[in-house]
């Protein structure tokens, strides 16, 4: 087998069982990573000397009796987390040069279990996108391809497409990704991987780019349920560096993973029924929900009567909190500066910010700035969050009935690159299915479950109650295994 | 709702981004349509309904305040080492009182 095939619990076990290192499981990635990466551009920053070097010390602790949970595991880390002394640009000019003094916790939690960093994987900019084709260091491109159409060049999903390509494409073992409004979830199920945004509070924010601080959560993909539920336990936990991080125990997640669904209700929310949905979402979705009444669990019709307004609200609430968590690029303190001689500090800050933000960023910054004037603050601002409130409520009232809810991970696979690029609105609809779970807290996971006609992936996502990953995960797992998801992307290390 | 360009060039400038005049009516286009398209939300009835602020009411019901003491500090040269104009100890701008 080739070291770059293993997942994430697999290479666990050959580094256990002394079958491989992780000086040569690393080797072999950065070499998939030498080869793809200038096709898929699927990271922004490649540090080859520092993860032998952290491989070949991780090798030697090995040696030396001391195993971290993630001992030397290959990751990439998505270009939002603060990596101390490795430029971090979150995908922006702005941020072209910046090298963090400081690591995030996550990463810093990764490291302390023993993984080792292949490098920065590249994201749509600042996190906003669907499509990771805003990015500053240019485009992604998804390893899979269309079987009648395998020229035409399609899109990992975004945000956090870097990571979702570099697992896809056996370039990492897994990754770090984040999620405001599906940006773990849709790049998994695009690539054909899975993927969990956690319950806001599970995992740290410090030292992660700050889009929209309310919805804002980082969690990991990886190839497989379980290697994310390894990865999520190593991330997650409270950190008193981050106001809004619960002080909860961090479970058992990958042992969660075979609890099984015998009993378990799970609610099947009628408002998801768009229409015109392809038929074969409808299908896979349907498929699904067979597989868990075959392996015990009970399907209820849920409602969420506000889950139609919930990509209106996000865009109000979302775009509100990045224009003031923005607003820090002010080309004063750290990052680009643009002047012209003879301009004066407002000259400086305009031109910074013009030139520094692309624009969807410039767009997002300026709605935001909008709803939050004056005037227009309770019309808009206001009027969202008491939406947002009432979303919440609908999923609180589900859950007094139902343990988990199980939809579509995404409206359709993925995309041509140059389609839905003109408009913003059209882009925004890929977040419909997953939107919800961020405005209210909830954990989310993307499960590869199935391939469209054209042979492209698709996935159903798990909704799960605040800080209750684990029937999540039972749920993932249970589909997944269901599904016996085994097909490959065309473009991949080792192939 | 259809914000005019006047409005739009004020939206820039609060928000501190320097607009070209061609950009402006491209600008008004894409966020007059994305305004449009958010309109729905006021179909919604919202009477009585406290605002949802936070990302989690489970983690705000255990929001704890940490002692009130210093717990960082003396780090000039790490918060300075990505300044784009450093000059000694601070971060150079440009002239701001004549």
């Amino acid at each position: 087998m080739h070291p770059t095939d293993f997942t994430l619990r697999g290479a666990l076990d050959a580094l256990s069982e002394g079958t491989i290192s992780s000086v040569e499981l690393t080797q072999a990635h950065l070499d998939g990573i030498a080869k793809l990466n200038p096709r898929l551009n699927a990271y922004i920053t490649v540090t080859a000397e520092k993860a032998l070097a952290q491989a070949k010390a991780s090798d030697e602790r090995r040696a030396a009796g001391q195993v971290g949970a993630l001992e030397g595991i290959p990751l990439a880390i998505k270009d939002l987390f603060c990596t101390a002394g490795t430029r971090t640009t979150a995908g922006s000019r702005i941020l072209d040069s910046f090298v963090p003094p400081y690591e995030s916790t996550i990463s810093q939690k990764l490291l302390d279990d023993g993984a080792v960093f292949l490098g920065k994987a590249n994201l749509d900019e600042f996190a906003m996108g669907s499509s990771n084709t805003t990015s500053a260091s240019g485009p992604v491109e998804n390893p899979w391809s269309r079987a009648n159409d395998p020229d035409t060049r399609l899109v990992p999903g975004g945000s956090s497409g870097g990571s979702a390509a570099a697992v896809a494409a056996r370039m990492a073992l897994g990754a770090t990704a984040t999620d405001t409004g599906g940006s773990i979830r849709q790049p998994a199920a695009f690539c054909g991987i899975a993927g969990i945004k956690p319950t806001y509070g599970r995992c740290s924010r410090f030292g992660v780019v700050a889009f929209a601080s309310s919805l804002d959560q980082a969690g990991p993909v990886a190839r497989t349920v379980e290697d994310c539920a390894i990865l999520l336990k190593s991330m997650a936990g409270f950190d008193p560096k981050d106001s809004t991080s619960a002080d909860l125990p961090v479970p058992d997640f990958a042992k969660a993973c075979e609890r099984g669904v015998k009993g378990l209700r799970i609610g099947v929310p009628k408002e998801y029924r768009l229409d015109g949905m392809a038929p074969e979402i409808v299908a896979l979705w349907e498929q699904g929900l067979q597989w868990l009444r075959d392996a015990g669990a009970e399907t209820v019709e849920i409602s969420l009567p506000h889950a139609k307004y919930a990509l209106p609200t996000y865009y109000i609430v979302a775009p509100a909190e990045a224009s003031s968590n923005l607003a820090r690029y002010d080309g004063v303190r750290f990052g680009t500066r643009v002047t012209e001689p003879g301009s004066d500090l407002r000259d400086l800050y305009e031109r910074t910010r013009a030139a520094g933000f692309g624009p969807e960023v410039r767009r997002r910054i300026m709605i935001g700035t909008y709803v939050l004037s004056a005037g227009y603050y309770d019309a808009y601002y206001l009027k969202a969050q008491k939406v947002r409130a009432l979303i919440r409520r609908d999923f609180e009232q589900a859950y007094a009935d139902v343990d988990a809810i199980v939809t579509p991970a995404t409206p359709s696979a993925a995309f041509g690159m140059d389609e839905k690029q003109d408009d913003p609105v059209a882009m925004y609809l890929n977040d419909i299915f997953t939107v919800t779970a961020n405005l209210a807290g909830l954990p989310g996971l993307a499960v590869p479950a199935g391939l469209d006609a054209q042979g492209l992936p698709l996935g159903l996502q798990v909704i799960g109650r605040a800080f209750d990953e684990e029937t999540v995960f039972a749920v993932g797992r249970t589909l997944e295994r269901a599904a016996d998801f085994s097909a490959l992307p065309r473009l991949r290390a080792g192939a | 709702m259809s914000l005019d360009t006047a409005t739009i060039r004020r939206i820039a400038s609060l928000a501190r981004i320097r607009l070209d005049d061609s950009e402006v009516q491209q600008a008004q286009a894409e966020i007059n349509g994305i305004l449009g398209w958010i309109e729905q939300l006021q179909e919604v009835d919202t009477d009585g309904v406290e605002p949802m602020a936070g990302g989690s009411p489970v983690a705000q019901a255990k929001a704890r305040l940490r002692p009130d003491v210093v717990t960082d500090g003396g780090q000039a040269d790490a918060i300075l080492a990505n300044a784009p104009d450093r000059q000694g100890e601070y971060f150079g701008v440009p002239k701001v009182v004549e």
